[in-house]
């Protein structure tokens, strides 16, 4: 996947420094304040506000049907808010039409033209602005060695290859340099191994251009691989926004530990808390569970521990007397070839998956079904949940 | 399941077939008749088609005819265009069901009773009947079935080729004529070949609505049979019936998606 032959980008989640959001005095670029939609009886959208700041690669992630597309296309101007406000660079944007919104997005189904070559796909923006045509040539032969399609522009969009249309809606997107280009689930169509490939590419034209990218997406991998920060969402709500590791560590709810990633819940009551580390009593252990959290919970409030699978550690002999320490029978698993994922069921009737890298070739002691085993965790490794 | 069609398939095809195109044939091989009596063969000749370059009624008719179809297909389609994009594009506005249907209904009207009511409207306008009462007729008749063929088009349309205009910088009317207007005008072009050949052939409306100096061919046609038929009408009915064989021909080749072309 990465190639080291590629110049090294600061690209991604490498981009620590960049983090425009903590700053109290940036001002963002775009701002939805309070946003409702209603579709009928649907709301789609209820009451969602947050931030977009400039040069930043910006994701909306969430099952279909939350409203992330509708957030989206009121950014557009293809929809307009029942209540709230969507502004850009501090400008409101309500009553301006699509066609004089500085912002240009890549459909789902890209929309190309299909009576119009590549060229004059790409050059469509450019020629509604006005440019002269010499111009727009020379901008149209940019952008497509931008999007590496040189060679191409006399083909008509049915004589390409998905891949490669999906580059031509990219390139007719970026071509008039929009303040923000919008992108609606633009790896959709494409196999698992072009998406991967696309996902980078995305992150270094974005790089490249240094323009704001809104991407619109359902696929975890996708948001996670590609965003500075994700927003998750649920039912035409925001349930969290963070960067892809702080969603992935310390989400902030059952809602979205499961959305990203396998997760292993575990329901329990506080039996201790001391600021720093909080014990629980659950069925699921009768040794007792131990995570950090400096939060002061309530004795007795009910809560939720989430485990990642590979957080946890198999063990084929009984590990000694700590907390954090579950024992069952293997039910099944499954190889992926770099993991092997066992799922384990407890005696309390829950099952539980764990991840084990396959670091050695030779398999020790093949693990069956129906062999007993123990798992634990570090207190670090989980997260307590309160919602 | 290789078999060809059965005998009894072969002799209902023939017959249904025979039904529909003897009387034509017939027609087309008659207006080729070196007799002046229609019934009885009497060699091969193309006298008739001479014949009708120097009858000048005749003339006079093919050219109404024609002018009438170009002006009343070229209103029916724009008009129809407009129609069946505020059918597709606007939604559910109130009274889209009585829209549609009250824009289908002549398909199935009488045209007795359509001439009759346009013959009705016309004398309390007051206005003389001639050629332009015949021609807002036509485009009245076929301004459904245009509307109809541009429709079920439009309904396949990608809307997203429109907002991806729009989103580009394009107005709407704008993105109208540079991406829709090419994506539908396969229809379109039916829509107006199809609207010309109703307006060619159309006896009933015309005989209603027009008046003198106006008489289009198909009722010069009519009006000379009823004084007896010559071979000179076969030889002007064949030529009408080749324009429409040509103008329905067009309409559905222009109908088909170029070879390549995926939908969507």
């Amino acid at each position: 996947m990465n190639d080291p032959a590629r110049p090294r980008l600061n690209i991604g989640a490498i981009r620590e420094s960049f983090a425009p959001w903590a700053d109290p005095n940036a001002a963002p670029l775009v701002r939805f304040e309070g946003v409702y939609k209603q579709f009928g009886d649907e709301t789609a959208v209820k009451g969602v506000s947050f931030d977009i700041y400039e040069g930043e690669f910006f994701a909306l992630l969430g099952p279909s049907g939350c409203g992330k597309t509708t957030l989206m296309r009121m950014l557009a101007g293809f929809e307009a808010p029942d209540a709230g406000r969507v502004s850009l660079g501090g400008q409101d944007l309500a009553g301006q039409p699509p066609h004089r919104r500085p912002v240009n997005m890549m459909f789902q189904s890209y929309a190309l033209f299909p009576h119009l070559s590549v060229e004059q796909n790409i050059g469509f923006g450019l020629s509604q602005q006005g440019l002269p045509r010499a111009e727009i040539r020379a901008r149209v032969e940019e952008t497509l060695a931008l999007v590496k399609l040189e060679g191409l522009g006399r083909r008509r969009p049915h004589q390409l290859s998905g891949g490669q249309r999906q580059r031509v809606a990219l390139a007719r997107a970026i071509a008039p340099r929009p303040k923000m280009l919008l992108l609606d689930e633009p790896l959709a169509a494409l196999d698992k191994k072009l998406r991967e490939e696309t996902q980078f590419e995305l992150m270094r034209l974005q790089q490249t251009l240094g323009m704001t990218f809104l991407i619109v997406t359902h696929d975890q991998e996708e948001a996670m691989v590609v965003a500075d920060r994700i927003a998750v969402m649920s039912a035409g709500e925001i349930a969290q926004i963070g960067r892809p590791a702080e969603i992935y560590e310390t989400p902030n709810s059952r809602y979205v530990a499961d959305f990203i990633g396998d997760v292993n819940l575990f329901e329990g009551r506080v039996t201790g808390a001391d600021g720093t580390k909080v014990r629980l009593g659950s069925n699921d252990c009768p040794a007792g569970l131990e995570a950090l959290e400096d939060d002061h919970l309530a004795m007795g409030s009910p809560v939720w521990l989430a485990v990642r699978p590979e957080k946890l550690k198999l063990h084929l002999d009984p590990p000694g007397e700590t907390a954090n320490r579950l024992s069952g029978k293997v039910v099944d698993y499954g190889y992926l070839g770099d993991w092997t994922t066992y799922v384990v069921e407890l005696a309390s009737g829950r099952t539980v998956r764990a991840a084990v890298a396959n670091v050695s070739r030779l398999v020790e002691r093949p693990i069956g079904y129906g062999d007993p085993v123990w798992l634990t965790f570090a207190p670090d490794g989980a997260v307590v949940l309160t919602r | 399941m290789t078999r060809g069609p059965t005998l009894f398939n072969r002799i209902s095809v023939f017959l249904g077939l025979g039904f529909l195109y003897a009387p034509i044939v017939l027609l087309v091989v008659y207006s080729f008749n070196a007799s002046r009596l229609v019934t009885v063969w009497g060699g091969f000749s193309t006298k008739w088609y001479a014949a009708l370059l120097k009858d000048q009624q005749m003339l006079d008719a093919i050219w109404i005819t024609v002018r009438l179809g170009l002006i009343s297909a070229t209103a029916a389609t724009v008009l129809g265009t407009l129609a069946a994009v505020a059918l597709v594009r606007s939604g559910r506005f109130r009274g889209r069901t009585l829209f549609t249907g009250m824009l289908q209904a002549p398909l199935v009207l009488p045209e007795v009773i359509l001439g009759l009511s346009l013959l009705l409207l016309f004398v309390a306008m007051g206005l003389q009947r001639g050629f332009w009462t015949v021609a807002v007729s036509h485009a009245t008749m076929t301004l459904c079935y245009a509307t109809v063929v541009i429709q079920a088009r439009l309904v396949s349309f990608d809307r997203a080729l429109e907002e991806a205009a729009q989103d580009l910088g394009c107005p709407p009317i704008r993105a109208f004529f540079l991406v829709t207007l090419p994506g539908i005008a396969p229809a379109v072009a039916a829509a107006w070949m199809l609207a010309f050949t109703l307006s060619l052939d159309d006896l009933v409306i015309a005989s209603f609505t027009a008046g003198p100096g106006s008489t289009t061919l198909p009722m010069r046609i009519y009006s000379q049979v009823r004084l007896g038929v010559n071979p000179e009408i076969n030889a002007v009915s064949t030529l009408l019936i080749a324009i429409v064989t040509l103008g329905v021909g067009i309409a559905t080749l222009v109908q088909r998606r170029p070879k390549g072309v995926p939908r969507g």
